[in-house]
């Protein structure tokens, strides 16, 4: 990484620690937790759906087990310490992790499109499962989970504070997979699965490699969820519109880059959280929504941060071209044209 | 053993309309390589249009059905312009998942504020009425339903196998090239293969509405059945799309019918993910097409 990259993400990282501290409205701060939390996922989910060009649709069925392994410890157990819930994670994305190996060696055999279905019939599954599995879920119902007795005027802040550590994690390792060997492994799948498997990469390997950690990133933004909300149904926990937004926002932002699903999380969380606060209960909302998303497929299919780093390429290039000092009165003129061929 | 048999009988029956919303996406992916994730909402919307007609003006719904079926032909085209062409072939298959989504939500939301989020259905006279035969009861409506989806079905073997433009679809899904080369117009085929698979949606539409109350978020519930359907069966392939929805309702049915309606759900979706772990292709597909 370059001087430039690691100070970008100095002040990036900076600037997330220094935000609270603004003592900004709880409306402010609610809504940084949201964008935070879609962050964090969008850069899970680039991890296979954009390093690896497997666009997973079932990755809510993951954001769901970590609710549920919230819901469901504490549905027995005490809440005792304000904390606890954070020290879990681990477990809780080592479990998803888990839950996911199968399911990606039986859907990883198909490809693309065929795999994106077989994934949304995964979440299916989860959610059918977490509606009929009264005894343990209890269904439609709901599960409660005891508030955290987190001081009211700084209600938000460790969950804030846990989903920026959270997401330096996602960034730090698709930063180090795309400094190593995994990440070319990745991007050698993405392109040509086939002629990757012949040369000898290890073509399985890093690919369910690649799923797990990703859906175990995205159980740990569950768990952290329902501990924020307090209370799940099963609708919300497991719902293809989280899929659908994570997609989306690692499509906004640049696929297989670094800052895109950032940057994609921060235009549409912040978008689609005024907008359901602009119309209310109203469905005009999701026509809004819809359409915020047609725009933006049709008009930068590649994504913000492709799209401007060609523009500043060219940019740079046209005036690299444009600085060339004139040519000396001694060269031939044959060379001139030489000399601007970046332009022709 | 009744309720196994009686079980198979509803199964049957049933898979008729599934088979004909699912050939309309088999279609679509065939000829545009598109997963038109807005077929559940396309049949949705149907199903609401021929609602509107019955209550409004009484229109039967099996009469409302070339009217829904023409709109929801030039909806299809529309929506084929508007989103799906100005894609760029490279991502296109990615990106079309995505923007049908989008379709999807968009009708979703549509239907929402038109006709609220309450369910729905349609109560003809004769919603109610059945025969028994040999002791298993057939409801008169889910015959009807059967016996048209049946018909319909066949109008679509006939208009692909019969006529000059299904032999410039069929071309399409076997080498999009050659076709090309041959004289076959793409972008035409493109639009009017999207807009056979939505009036199929509608045709489909209106009958799922007389079996069924319905609400706009029924599209979730639909749009899963038929992935898996086409999944299973193939995609592209129409008669995998029938087999696929055979199978997929008459064992819902039948677990439904001796076990428990609330893991019906459930039984397809195992059926599919056993069936792709021996044939990643699905039953009929090509190994070509489950490697796209």
């Amino acid at each position: 990484m370059s001087r430039l990259g690691v100070l970008r993400g100095a002040a990036f990282f900076a600037t997330l620690v220094a935000l609270p501290s603004f003592n900004l409205a709880h409306w402010v701060m609610n809504m940084a937790v949201f964008v935070l939390m879609f962050a964090v996922m969008s850069s899970a989910w680039n991890l296979v759906g954009g390093f690896a060009g497997y666009p997973s649709l079932g990755h809510a069925a993951f954001f769901g087990i970590g609710a549920y392994a919230v819901a469901l410890w504490y549905k027995n157990h005490e809440l005792t310490n304000a904390w606890h819930p954070f020290l879990a994670l681990p477990l809780i994305a080592l479990i998803a992790a888990l839950v996911g190996l199968p399911i990606a060696m039986i859907s990883m055999r198909t490809r693309a499109d065929v795999f994106a279905i077989v994934t949304i019939t995964v979440l299916f599954v989860a959610q059918t499962l977490a509606f009929n599995l009264r005894s343990i879920t209890d269904g439609a119902q709901g599960l409660a989970i005891p508030p955290a007795t987190f001081s009211v005027t700084t209600f938000e802040r460790p969950f804030y504070y846990v989903l920026t550590v959270l997401l330096a994690f996602a960034m730090a390792i698709t930063w180090a997979s795309m400094r190593s060997k995994i990440g070319l492994a990745l991007s050698s799948v993405r392109a040509d699965e086939d002629k990757a498997r012949g040369v000898g990469v290890h073509v399985t390997a890093v690919k369910l490699l690649a799923f797990c950690v990703s859906v175990g990133i995205t159980a740990m933004v569950g768990a952290i969820w329902a501990y924020y909300e307090s209370f799940i149904y099963p609708q919300f926990a497991i719902d293809p519109l989280i899929t659908i937004a994570m997609v989306l926002m690692t499509f906004l932002g640049g696929r297989a880059t670094l800052w895109g699903p950032v940057v994609g999380a921060l235009v549409l969380e912040t978008a689609q959280q005024v907008l359901a606060y602009q119309f209310g209960g109203s469905k005009i909302y999701l026509i809004a929504y819809a359409l915020v998303f047609l725009l933006v497929m049709l008009l930068l299919p590649r994504g913000i941060l492709p799209t401007i780093q060609d523009w500043l390429r060219q940019r740079r290039r046209r005036l690299a071209t444009d600085n060339v000092p004139p040519p000396a009165a001694n060269l031939p003129p044959a060379a001139v044209p030489a000399a601007h061929g970046g332009r022709a | 053993m009744h309720a196994l048999i009686q079980g198979v009988i509803l199964g049957v029956l049933t898979a008729g309309v599934y088979a004909l919303m699912a050939s309309g996406q088999t279609l679509i992916f065939g000829i545009m390589k598109v997963v038109n994730l807005a077929q559940g909402a396309m049949v949705v919307f149907g199903a609401y249009l021929s609602y509107q007609l019955f209550t409004s003006w009484g229109v039967d719904p099996f009469l409302a059905i070339p009217i829904t079926t023409v709109a929801m032909f030039v909806l299809g085209m529309a929506v084929e312009w508007a989103f799906l062409r100005p894609l760029r072939q490279q991502d296109k298959a990615e990106l079309s998942l995505l923007v049908t989504f989008a379709v999807a939500l968009l009708l979703e939301g549509f239907l929402s504020v038109t006709w609220k989020t309450t369910y729905r259905s349609i109560n003809t006279g004769y919603a109610n009425s059945s025969m028994t035969i040999a002791g298993y009861q057939i409801t008169l409506v889910r015959l009807w339903a059967f016996l048209l989806s049946l018909g319909a079905l066949a109008l679509l073997f006939l208009l692909l196998n019969r006529t000059r433009f299904g032999r410039a679809i069929r071309a399409t899904v076997q080498n999009p090239e050659s076709a090309r080369l041959l004289g076959v117009e793409a972008q035409r085929v493109s639009a009017f293969g999207f807009g056979l698979g939505s009036a199929t949606a509608a045709a489909a539409g209106s009958v799922y509405g007389l079996l069924y109350a319905f609400y706009p978020g029924t599209h979730y519930d639909l749009i899963s059945l038929l992935l898996s359907i086409v999944i299973l069966g193939g995609l592209g392939s129409i008669g995998g799309a029938v087999v696929g929805a055979l199978i997929v309702s008459v064992s819902s049915a039948v677990v439904s019918a001796t076990a428990s309606p609330t893991w019906s759900s459930m039984t397809f979706f195992i059926i599919l993910l056993l069936v792709l772990l021996v044939r990643p292709q699905g039953l009929f597909g090509t190994p070509a097409r489950g490697a796209i």
